[in-house]
This record gives structure tokens, C-alpha cells and sequence, in this order.
């Protein structure tokens, strides 16, 4: 077995093309934020039928995936297995750009995003917003302590296991707040259930994972450094679990509204009628998000290629999307329920299905939050020793 | 060998403290000053304002409601500055008629709906920054100078009552500010209420004839809209929601 | 030390020019049409009057009391300033009272935001120098009350 030396990644033209994408991808956000703060929501697809949209979907996507991928530096510190620890800086680095990216989404699309001061000292604790902002900025805190930890020498192993386990814990809670975001709202038919907030962390199993194994390859394909097969392979076998995982929670949530006669409505509207959000569940999510990673993973003929891993994650990331659009616009397209038993219209958009046209602002802005989670990563790939010169299968101890 | 007389220059690092604590003794007295200063010219708010005491509630009766009037939505939008702008999907409705039909007999009826200022209103419980409040009196309002635009609250409401403002807005009625990135809702005309008066669908509704729509104090036994309520039977939107509003309708 | 002594010197010289030359260092703050000067005094009032405004803020949107000494309607009232038409300017011309210390001071208003920045039509009509009284202009304004 060869030590594990962390070494800043070298600067080297694949980088620095990366960069400057990202650094592209970044501008056009941050001229999207310009832009929208200064005519207002109205040049958003944004309304008030559909009062959250893609910018949403990406930020959530962004804050599960952050939680989850510290999933890895976890399974190390807390759990105790040792092929994941080399892995573990990175982890805890990606958990906090990933954070970063999602909560600047999420604030930039504020009405008033010049009062985030106002956010940040005025609270209401009954609501999980307030509790959130509490759980997202500790998380920055707690997950900074672990890595500083991990990083700093002549430490003992048990400071590290109990700053992981501090950051375990967090990270549940944090998952938890934001799945309870839509499980605590009674009004709407699609989130008024207490399987929201478990579901948020098995999504959150499954996204963080899939970003991780996405971003480790990439940076080690990037810079030159060698990813063991057999890594890939058993950290492919961990998603497809993470996978079966989600898949189940999904059924759980949509067999318990079919039984019951109140919900029939938004079930029929998700699972057969909702047109594109009928689409992105079975397609989507489940095919494209559940069902072929798990294929590629476990079964025998693709299991033990690499390739199997990178692909799955793509489908899985692919898949995570399509359900947090399905939960978050879809939720929002089916019509409250007003008035039970009636048919009902007005020039307000009662008792129709809403439509949702997402405009090019609010996608720029999305894939601006990933951009930006992914320049933080970079940089702090660059200027801090998180990867290791080596993720070979020599050096893991399998 | 003699000591010298203590003399009366301090060093530096002495004179330093003790200017500092005088500054600070002088710093707290003008915050102080100040203070009571600002109390006693504009704190000394007497026991007026909203009443604890009250509830004001709305009652609605289905039966008078006609289907194609729309004066309640036009006296509020008149009254409060929101105007239909042609963006149907984007302009702010304080109040809107509803058009029901029933799936099983094919009854048809028409009312309006409004924030229902409910006693345990989930647009309350959601707000991170506690911009959206209810008065002593009952009155949920959003308080428009804390209030991040986060949308939370129209995600939150069972009745879609609030709305999201998405453009620059102009010319706002001193009663009604009113502006971009903010929420709003109904506010039962609150201004009017605190002046003595009646929300300005109430009165559009008297004036047309149907007298549909009655407004009181709920606590108050005596008033016309108590003895209403417990003469005639009524129900609010979602009950089942637990929610008490205050606005209730008859005949639905 | 020579160079801080006269960069001092050219400092002082130019503010003087400029002085003298008529061109004001502090901005040129509007007289109020009409009503008597605040008893606390020009210097607490550009020091304290936001958090007057703040507080009467919330006791009005909070607790709903009216009756209150500082509102931004009553502030509006007094302080119009009349454009070319004799008609109170808005925040969007830079006569506005609010906008003349605010822009010298490049501090950013938010309250124009949602509040209408010319006073109420109805309290437009006590624009007259007769009716010059702190307590009757209050008085006023709570009856016109909506």
C-alpha cells in the first residue's frame, strides 16, 4: 500500500479551460440576478400560480446534493471505513461549495434580495425557513471545523471522528428542515405529508453521492490522477443501494396518496394526466433516475466497469432534477382544493392546472449556482491539499 | 534616595483608560439622553390602535351573491391601487369572484374569496422573518418593510389569497403602500376599519343592492354579523384545516 | 509631510473657491411650503428622523395606532416640494426633498419602494400658508384618516 499525499491540484490548461466555462456560466448568472431585480419577477416565468420555479429546483438540488455528499467523509470518520478516508477532504469541501451554490440560487431569486440582512437578524422560529437559515450557515460552520480537522496534523483520530459525527448529525437535520419545507405546508395536496422530510435525505443519499463521484473523476481525469476501478466499482454498488433506497421512499409516498380518496386528485395528475410532470416521473425519475443506474450497477455484465459509476451518476443527477421538478412545480401546477366536491373558476386561476414556462433568466441563473459550486470546488482544490496524488486501488486498502 | 513627588502627568497608557471611560460614561448619557428624548416624543402611544378585545370577521351569504357582479372586486382594487394590467397570471387580486359548480348535482353558485384572516393562519407560521402578522384585532397583514419576497407564504395559504408584486410599481394609494419584490393580501381596509369604517367591498356590496357581505366585530355578541352567525348556519373554506378564520359563508 | 501640508492647503483653498463662487459644499435642503420648524431642531431631525419614522412605523403597522407624532404622510405633507407644474415632485426628480440630502449624502431610500413619495391628494389642499399649525395638520390627516 502507498501513502496517501494530498497535494494541490496543478493549474494546467484543462483547468484553467474549465474555469473560464464556469467563470462564463457565473457571469451570465450574475447578469440574470441584474436583470431580474431590476424589472422585477415579471420577466421570469414566475407568477403567482407558480410562485416557485427552476431557480428553485436547482438550489434544492444544490443543498440535498451538499448534504449528501458528505455522505463519503461520513462513511470514513464516522463509520470507520477505511477506503472512503482519502476521500474524505474532498467530500467535506464539496458538501460546503455545493451549499454555497444553492443558497446564493436561492437568495439571489428573492423578491427583495437587498434585505437578506432583515433574513439574517429578524426570526420567526415557528417557521423551518427561519430554522433553515440557522441549520445552512452552522452547516458551513460545523463542516469548516471537520475539514480544518482532517487537514491539521498531529491530530487524534477521535477529534476527527467526533467532528464528523457533529457534521453527520448536522447534515440529517439540515436534510430534514429542508425536506419539512414542503411536508409542513397543509394547503397543497402534493406536499402535506410527513414522508417529505425522509424522503429529502434518501434523495439526498443518492444526488450527493452521484455529484461526488462525478466531481472526483472528473478532477482525476482532469489533473492526471489515477481513480481505481475497483473504488469506482464499490462506490457504484453504494449509489444503486442509495438508489433502491429513493425508489422505495417514492413508492411509499405515492401508494400512500393513492389509497387515500382525498389525494386521488394529484396522484392521478402526477402518475397519468399531468402531461410533462407525468413524463419526467416515469421517465425521469424513475427510468432515468432509478431503474437503468441501477441496471448498470448491479448487474453482472456492466457491474465491474468504470464506466458504469460515471455513467449511473449522470443518470441518477439527471433523474434527481426531474424529481425535484415534479415535487416543487408540479406540487404547485395541480390547483388547491378549495372547495371540495366543486368545479371552480375565476380570473385568479382557481380550479386549473397551471402552467409553468420557465424562462432562459431562471435557467441561467440555476446552472449559474452550479457553476459556482463548482469554481469553489475547484478553488479549493487548487489552493488547499484535499486530493490525493493518488486514488489508485493500491493505495485504498480493499 | 528620595522618590520623586508623584506628578501629575499620567503616562500615556493611563490617560488613555481613563479618557476612555470618561468618553464611554459621555457616550451612554447622549444614548440615554436620546432615548428618553425619542419615548417621550413618540413613544407615548396611548391604549388606542387595534383592540385585543375585537375580532373582525367577515360574513359571506352565498345566496345574495349574483354571479356575473363583480362590485366587491372592483371597489377593492379601486380603494387599495391594484389593477388589472393585462398579465392576468402576474397582476396582484386582493379579492376575486369565484364560480363554483358542483360535481354531483351540477348546482352552480358564485362568491367571493379573500384572505380569510385566519386565527391560526399557516401563512403566519411560515414566514422566516415574521413580515407576515396578525394584529390584536385579528387582522393578518404582511409587514411590507420586512418582508424578503421569498414567496413561502403563497406556497403556505389554503385559499391563494396572497399575491407576489413582479413589477415597479407607481402612484400607490397613501393607505395601500405598495411595492415590487414584496407580498400581499387583503387587509380587511384596514385603514378604514381603524378610522371607524367598513372594508370597501362591504360597502360596494350595500350599495348594489345585494348586501351579501356583512363585517363585525366576532367577539362582540351583539353585533349584526354574531347574531348572524349563530341565527343561521355557516362554514368556512376548509374547515377541516382547523384554521378559524374569520371570514365565514352562508349558504354554501 | 510637506506634500500631506499642501494637499491640505489645496483642499481648503478649493472649498473656499467653491464657496464663495455660490457653489454650495452642503446640498441646498427645500424649505417646507408651510407649518412651523420642529422644536427639536434641524440637527436632531437629520440625525433622528429615521428612527422617528421606525418607530412610529411600528406602532402603526403593528400595534395599528394612528395617532402618532412622525408618520411619513404627515413628513410628506410639510415637506413637498413643488415642481414646474405646482405640483408636488415625486422620488424620481432629484428636487425631491428626500433625494436632495440622500443623493449628497449617497445614501439609498428604500421607503419609495411602496410608499407614494408625493403626499396624499386630499392632504394636498392644506397647502396654504394660513392653515400653518403642527396640530391641526395632525388632526387633520386623522380624520382624512384613509
Amino acid at each position: 500500500m502507498e501513502r496517501i499525499i494530498y497535494r494541490e491540484i496543478p493549474a494546467n490548461r484543462g483547468v484553467w479551460q474549465l474555469a473560464i466555462l464556469l467563470g462564463a456560466f457565473i457571469a451570465a448568472a450574475a447578469g440574470a440576478v441584474l436583470f431580474i431585480e431590476h424589472h422585477g419577477h415579471i420577466v421570469t416565468g414566475m407568477n403567482n400560480q407558480i410562485v416557485w420555479g427552476l431557480p428553485h429546483v436547482f438550489a434544492i438540488f444544490l443543498i440535498v446534493a451538499a448534504s449528501g455528499a458528505l455522505n463519503v467523509a461520513s462513511i470514513a470518520s464516522v463509520f470507520g471505513k477505511t477506503p472512503y478516508k482519502p476521500l474524505a477532504r474532498l467530500s467535506a469541501l464539496l458538501a460546503l461549495a455545493l451549499l454555497a451554490g444553492g443558497l446564493a440560487v436561492l437568495v439571489l431569486d428573492l423578491g427583495r434580495p437587498d434585505r437578506l440582512i432583515v433574513a439574517m437578524t429578524k426570526y420567526n422560529f415557528r417557521s423551518i425557513f427561519a430554522w433553515n437559515i440557522y441549520l445552512y450557515t452552522g452547516f458551513f460552520a460545523v463542516v469548516g471545523v471537520y475539514l480544518a480537522v482532517q487537514m491539521t496534523r498531529n491530530v487524534s483520530a477521535s477529534l476527527v471522528h467526533a467532528a464528523g459525527t457533529l457534521a453527520f448529525i448536522w447534515r440529517l437535520a439540515l436534510t430534514t428542515g429542508t425536506g419539512s419545507i414542503f411536508g409542513w405546508l397543509v394547503a397543497r395536496s402534493a406536499y402535506d405529508a410527513a414522508i417529505m422530510a425522509p424522503l429529502f435525505i434518501v434523495m439526498s443519499f443518492a444526488l450527493g453521492l452521484a455529484v461526488f463521484v462525478l466531481v472526483v473523476t472528473g478532477v482525476c481525469r482532469l489533473t492526471g490522477r489515477p481513480f481505481g476501478p475497483k473504488l469506482l466499482t464499490r462506490l457504484g454498488s453504494l449509489l444503486g443501494v442509495f438508489v433502491a433506497a429513493l425508489l422505495y421512499f417514492t413508492a411509499v409516498q405515492h401508494l400512500s396518496n393513492l389509497y387515500v380518496a382525498e389525494h386521488a386528485g394529484i396522484e392521478r395528475f402526477i402518475l397519468r394526466d399531468g402531461g410533462i410532470f407525468t413524463n419526467l416521473f416515469w421517465v425521469g425519475q424513475i427510468l432515468i433516475g432509478g431503474i437503468i443506474p441501477m441496471i448498470m450497477v448491479f448487474h453482472p455484465t456492466g457491474r465491474f466497469k468504470p464506466a458504469s459509476t460515471i455513467i449511473a451518476s449522470v443518470l441518477v443527477i439527471i433523474g434527481g432534477l426531474a424529481q425535484l421538478y415534479v415535487i416543487v412545480i408540479g406540487g404547485q401546477a395541480f390547483p388547491l382544493e378549495i372547495f371540495p366536491g366543486y368545479e371552480s373558476s375565476s380570473s385568479f386561476f382557481d380550479g386549473v392546472i397551471n402552467v409553468y414556462k420557465p424562462s432562459y433568466l431562471e435557467f441561467a441563473l440555476g446552472i449559474g449556482g452550479v457553476a459556482l459550486s463548482l469554481m469553489i470546488t475547484g478553488l479549493g482544490l487548487k489552493t488547499l491539499r484535499i486530493l490525493p496524488r493518488s486514488l489508485s486501488d493500491a493505495n485504498v486498502n480493499l | 534616595m528620595n522618590l520623586p513627588s508623584i506628578s501629575m502627568a499620567k503616562k500615556p497608557s493611563e490617560m488613555s483608560r481613563r479618557d476612555f471611560l470618561r468618553s464611554g460614561a459621555a457616550a451612554s448619557t447622549i444614548v440615554i439622553a436620546s432615548g428618553v428624548t425619542l419615548m417621550a416624543y413618540g413613544g407615548d402611544a396611548s391604549a388606542k390602535g387595534a383592540d385585543a378585545n375585537k375580532r373582525w370577521g367577515l360574513l359571506i351569504d352565498v345566496n345574495k351573491c349574483a354571479s356575473n357582479c363583480t362590485a366587491c372586486v372592483s371597489a377593492c382594487s379601486k380603494e387599495n391601487g391594484w389593477e388589472d394590467t393585462g398579465h392576468p397570471e402576474t397582476d396582484a387580486q386582493w379579492i376575486r369572484k369565484v364560480d363554483l359548480k358542483e360535481k354531483s348535482t351540477g348546482h352552480e353558485l358564485s362568491l367571493p374569496v379573500m384572505c380569510q384572516h385566519c386565527e391560526s393562519a399557516p401563512c403566519i407560521d411560515v414566514c422566516p422573518t415574521g413580515a407576515s402578522f396578525k394584529r390584536a384585532d385579528g387582522i393578518v397583514l404582511v409587514d411590507k418593510h420586512t418582508c424578503i419576497g421569498c414567496r413561502y407564504c403563497m406556497m403556505a395559504c389554503p385559499y391563494k389569497a396572497r399575491s407576489f408584486i413582479h413589477e415597479k410599481l407607481e402612484n400607490q394609494k397613501k393607505h395601500a403602500p405598495r411595492g415590487k419584490g414584496t407580498v400581499e393580501s387583503c387587509t380587511l381596509c384596514v385603514h378604514r376599519i381603524d378610522a371607524g369604517g367598513t372594508p370597501a367591498c362591504v360597502e360596494a356590496c350595500n350599495k348594489t343592492g345585494h348586501g351579501a357581505m356583512i363585517f363585525g366585530d366576532l367577539n362582540d355578541p351583539a353585533s349584526e354579523i354574531s347574531i348572524a352567525l349563530t341565527k343561521y348556519p355557516s362554514v368556512a373554506l376548509r374547515d377541516d384545516l382547523g384554521l378559524n378564520p374569520g371570514v365565514r359563508y352562508q349558504n354554501l | 509631510m510637506i506634500r500631506l501640508f499642501l494637499i491640505a492647503i489645496l483642499g481648503v483653498g478649493l472649498t473656499v473657491t467653491s464657496a464663495a463662487a455660490g457653489d454650495p459644499i452642503y446640498p441646498d435642503v427645500p424649505k417646507p411650503l408651510f407649518g412651523k420648524p420642529h422644536p427639536e431642531g434641524n440637527l436632531f431631525m437629520r440625525v433622528n428622523h429615521m428612527k422617528l419614522l421606525l418607530h412610529t412605523r411600528d406602532l402603526t403597522m403593528r400595534e395599528g395606532e394612528r395617532d402618532v407624532k412622525y408618520s411619513l404622510a404627515e413628513c410628506l405633507t410639510c415637506h413637498a416640494v413643488n415642481g414646474p407644474d405646482a405640483q408636488p415632485v415625486s422620488i424620481k426628480s432629484d428636487q425631491h426633498f428626500c433625494r436632495v440630502c440622500h443623493d449628497y449624502a449617497a445614501v439609498k431610500i428604500d421607503c419609495f419602494q411602496c410608499h407614494n413619495s408625493k403626499p396624499a391628494k386630499e392632504t394636498q389642499a392644506w397647502i396654504r400658508p394660513e392653515r400653518a399649525d403642527d396640530s391641526a395638520i395632525a388632526s387633520y390627516l386623522k380624520e382624512a384618516g384613509q
